[in-house]
């Protein structure tokens, strides 16, 4: 009785657990090992989500046994999908604020709307226009700098080129708007409908317990994913450049490392953790612009309580509040309680626990205990050994 | 060079600035003016060549989504009558203002509407929190607002004509259908904001009026989508099944019932009732995961009839043959006309002269009669509908003929034995039966 009750409570508080480490797990290595705040994170997992929606659809019509087979597919591609806009994001944006952490929250802030107004909005007309301005503002920029005086003439010719395939770019777009083939949105606002395949959806049973496959699935595919990120950092030879930089920024580029391959490379990994955790999400929830906004914050979490720079804690905090979040959001306390008859003589208690019972009291409970706990230690439960070099 | 630039550049923004300013402030000459005065002025409104009429949904923001469905109806009923006429020989012109999914917004845009615009009449709001947001301003201006969604009822304010459900007429009788139909053991599972907690409390009295048992109740955050918990104390509370009675919105939606299949809890032993899922958001959830499913609604694109066939014909040619209408759609459009014909009755756009001859009229609607009535609520049939294979309504109950809409609850011990009435001055919002 009381191990069946222990065992439930272990099973879905690792169900809850996984979703929050794989949501978070991208996360642990961009804030973690790089101290940049990524607020669009949430976003790069939408991108994952709608990665899954356009890998699916193109396996509609191969038709089963294939169709059921196209979640592999989705994986890779979310992840090669979001590490690419997430590696142009570094490129572009954030590689200029390294040090700089509340312009890199604002910066990625703003980039986190753009993307999702990005999903809402894009259709042919925009798409080509996008590509237009990037072929004509790169393209042009890749031409002048074979000149010989491109060094003085920079500041003019980019104040010139800039707006003037802007302002091309955007006239192609309106023009081709008036084409309605070509005008309509791809995804729209609206949410989108991502079917999992036929295998994913039902659940298997032993004893008197169920298991949701799904729930199974992300389970087993945050662990594949944590041991693949744990053996790169290990075991590889970027993995040992990143602690390096992570340990010190400056002795590792006196040796040799290349930092700012580095940066990117890591920033990419990240990134595409992310785009398989948007993946995963899909088999659970709702995909559409505004996905990100229901992660984030319990990525960041994660992050935090687990203590910055730290895998190992981001899993025991994912897992200590997957746990937290079943044990009060279940009622399972309040029924333990009756079955001991201890609610008459717990009474307040008894009361306090019934109140705290419904998932969005639950929510409010688990922020309380983690405010508590960031009082006492304020570093999370693993927190950085040694002094702090960079910052 | 360097300073002059940034003086010219701050001196240049300050003197555009105190431009706008003052362009913005001078058309709103006294926000303050006395309600007989500002009601004047608007109906003032129907003075020029076409008739003003404000709509006011979100079209940015979460409620976009579902909001702009309902300014298309609008917009199809508006076109429809300016094709037929207009209404006192003027064309109508609809002024389209965005609430943003933000209360305080809707407020903002409800006051530019009344006095900016002077439109006669606003259509709009969707979530009880908007409406509560603009509801003191029509009722300080003296103003009037079409209210198209079913909604938690316990309001009735002159100032405002609803022409969704009242409980009475979606929670109560989908409760009746189910305690005759699919069982007595109930679990209520809702977003935490106010109508699913009213729905709840409604749906807790009716129960223990009529022999069913709550055997429990939960809230996700609006927006939530970890639902294990609370599919798990289902599963704990009713093991041989039970009906789940869902006032779930957007977003968890899509959570709650594809974790609930993955539960292996089908609607066989788990007939989940929803009170916020119609044929759109069917489409976005995935039917394939509501089948078997019912909800409760006035209206289903399913209802035949000949004033439907018509009107989703119409709604498809005008906006794209992959469109379905719904039930707040249909309210949207149908507030239009009363309103048109109201206003053909009074033979003016004045408010309260629209007013007293809104009471009584009736309109052959897609969903079948519909009138209103003295409580500013309209007579509804009321359907329940069970999702079937192609994502539509396969409609499995309906009521014999239209339901007279109750706005105070019978079954909640504060608002017991009272109703309103606007047509007696003597009665008013609120009176004893």
């Amino acid at each position: 009785m009381i191990l069946q009750g222990v065992f439930d409570v272990l099973f879905n508080g690792l169900s809850i657990g996984a979703v929050l480490l794989i949501a978070a797990l991208g996360l642990a290595i961009v804030f973690g090992l790089m101290g940049v705040i990524n607020m669009a994170h949430g976003e790069l997992m939408m991108l994952g989500a709608y990665t899954t929606f356009v890998v699916q659809n193109a396996f509609k019509s191969l038709g089963e046994p294939l169709f059921g087979a196209y979640i592999f597919v989705a994986l890779i591609a979310a992840f090669f999908v979001a590490a690419a806009v997430g590696l142009f994001l570094e490129r572009q944006v954030i590689r200029h604020l390294y040090g700089r952490p509340l312009e890199t929250l604002l910066a990625t802030w703003g980039v986190s709307l753009m993307l999702r107004q990005f999903v809402r909005s894009v259709s042919g007309s925009v798409a080509l226009a996008i590509a237009l301005f990037a072929l004509m503002f790169w393209g042009g920029q890749w031409l002048l700098q074979r000149r010989a005086d491109w060094g003085e003439m920079r500041g003019r010719a980019l104040t010139i080129l800039l707006p003037l395939s802007g302002a091309i770019a955007m006239l192609v777009g309106v023009g081709l708007n008036g084409n309605k083939a070509i005008a309509k949105p791809w995804f729209s606002a609206r949410n989108i409908d991502v079917t999992a395949p036929e295998w994913l959806r039902g659940g298997v049973s032993w004893g008197s317990f169920q298991f949701p496959i799904a729930r199974l699935f992300i389970i087993v595919l945050t662990v594949l994913c944590l041991a693949g990120t744990y053996w790169f950092l290990q075991k590889s030879a970027w993995g040992l450049r990143i602690r390096a930089v992570t340990q010190n920024r400056s002795m590792s580029a006196c040796l040799g490392i290349p930092t700012d391959a580095v940066d990117a490379l890591t920033f990419a990994i990240g990134s595409g953790l992310a785009g398989i955790a948007g993946c995963a999400v899909t088999l659970l929830g709702s995909v559409g612009p505004n996905l990100g906004e229901n992660y984030i914050v319990d990525a960041f979490m994660v992050v935090v309580v687990g203590g910055v720079g730290k895998l190992v804690g981001s899993v025991a905090a994912a897992i200590a509040i997957g746990t937290l979040t079943y044990l009060l959001g279940s009622g399972l306390i309040p029924l333990w309680m009756t079955q001991l008859q201890l609610s008459e003589t717990l009474g307040p208690l008894f009361d306090f626990f019934t109140f705290f019972s419904t998932m969005s009291m639950a929510k409010v409970m688990v922020f309380v205990v983690i405010i508590t706990f960031l009082q006492v230690k304020p570093a999370g439960l693993f927190p950085q050994k040694g002094r702090t070099v960079d910052a | 060079m360097q300073l002059n630039r940034r003086k010219f550049l701050v001196l240049g923004s300050a003197t555009a600035g105190s431009i706008l300013l003052k362009s913005c402030a001078s058309p709103t000459p006294s926000a303050g003016g006395d309600g007989a005065g500002s009601s004047a002025k608007s109906a003032a409104g129907g003075g020029g060549d076409t008739i003003k009429v404000g709509i006011l949904h979100s079209l940015t923001g979460t409620m976009a989504i579902s909001e702009k469905t309902v300014v298309d109806a609008e917009q199809l009923a508006i076109k429809e009558i300016n094709a037929a006429g207009g209404v006192l020989g003027k064309q109508i012109e609809a002024i389209v203002e965005d609430g943003a999914s933000d209360w305080p917004t809707f407020n903002e845009k409800a006051i530019k509407l009344i006095e900016q615009d002077k439109v006669v009449t606003v259509f709009g709001c969707w979530t009880s929190a908007s409406r509560k947001a603009v509801k003191d301003t029509f009722e300080t201006k003296d103003h009037q607002l079409w209210y198209p969604v079913q909604y938690e009822g316990q309001e009735c304010s002159k100032n405002i004509f609803y022409t969704g459900a009242a409980p009475n007429q979606q929670i109560e009788p989908a409760v009746d259908w189910l305690l005759e139909n699919k069982g007595k053991d109930f679990f209520l599972v809702g977003s935490d904001y106010v109508f699913p907690r009213t729905a709840n409390t409604i749906i807790k009295a009716q129960l223990a009026a009529k022999g069913g048992t709550t055997k429990g109740e939960d809230y996700l955050p609006l927006g939530g989508t970890e639902v294990t918990p609370i599919i798990n104390k289902i599963k704990t509370e009713m093991p041989e099944g039970g009906v789940i009675f869902n006032s779930l919105n957007g977003d968890s939606n899509v959570a709650f019932f594809k974790q609930l299949q993955a539960a292996q809890m089908g609607p066989d032993k788990y007939p989940v009732m929803s009170v916020s899922v119609a044929e759109e958001e069917v489409r976005q959830i995935g039917k394939e995961f509501l089948v078997g499913h019912y909800a409760s609604w006035n209206y289903f694109q399913t209802v035949e009839s000949p004033e439907n066939t018509k009107w989703v014909a119409d709604f498809k040619k005008e906006y794209g043959d992959d469109r379905v209408t719904n039930d707040p759609m249909e309210a949207a459009y149908i507030l239009v006309y009363l309103w048109k014909q109201a206003v053909e009755k009074a033979g003016t756009t004045e408010i309260a002269a629209v007013r007293a001859a809104a009471y009584g009229q009736e309109f052959a609607a897609p969903e079948g009669k519909v009138t209103m009535q003295p409580n500013h609520h309209i007579s509804k049939t009321v359907r329940i509908g069970q999702v079937r294979e192609d994502g539509l309504f396969d409609i499995v109950f309906s009521t014999p003929g239209p339901v007279d809409p109750l706005p105070w609850n019978q079954f909640v011990e504060k608002t017991k034995g009272f109703a309103c009435d606007w047509s007696d001055p003597a009665k008013g919002e609120q009176y004893k039966l």
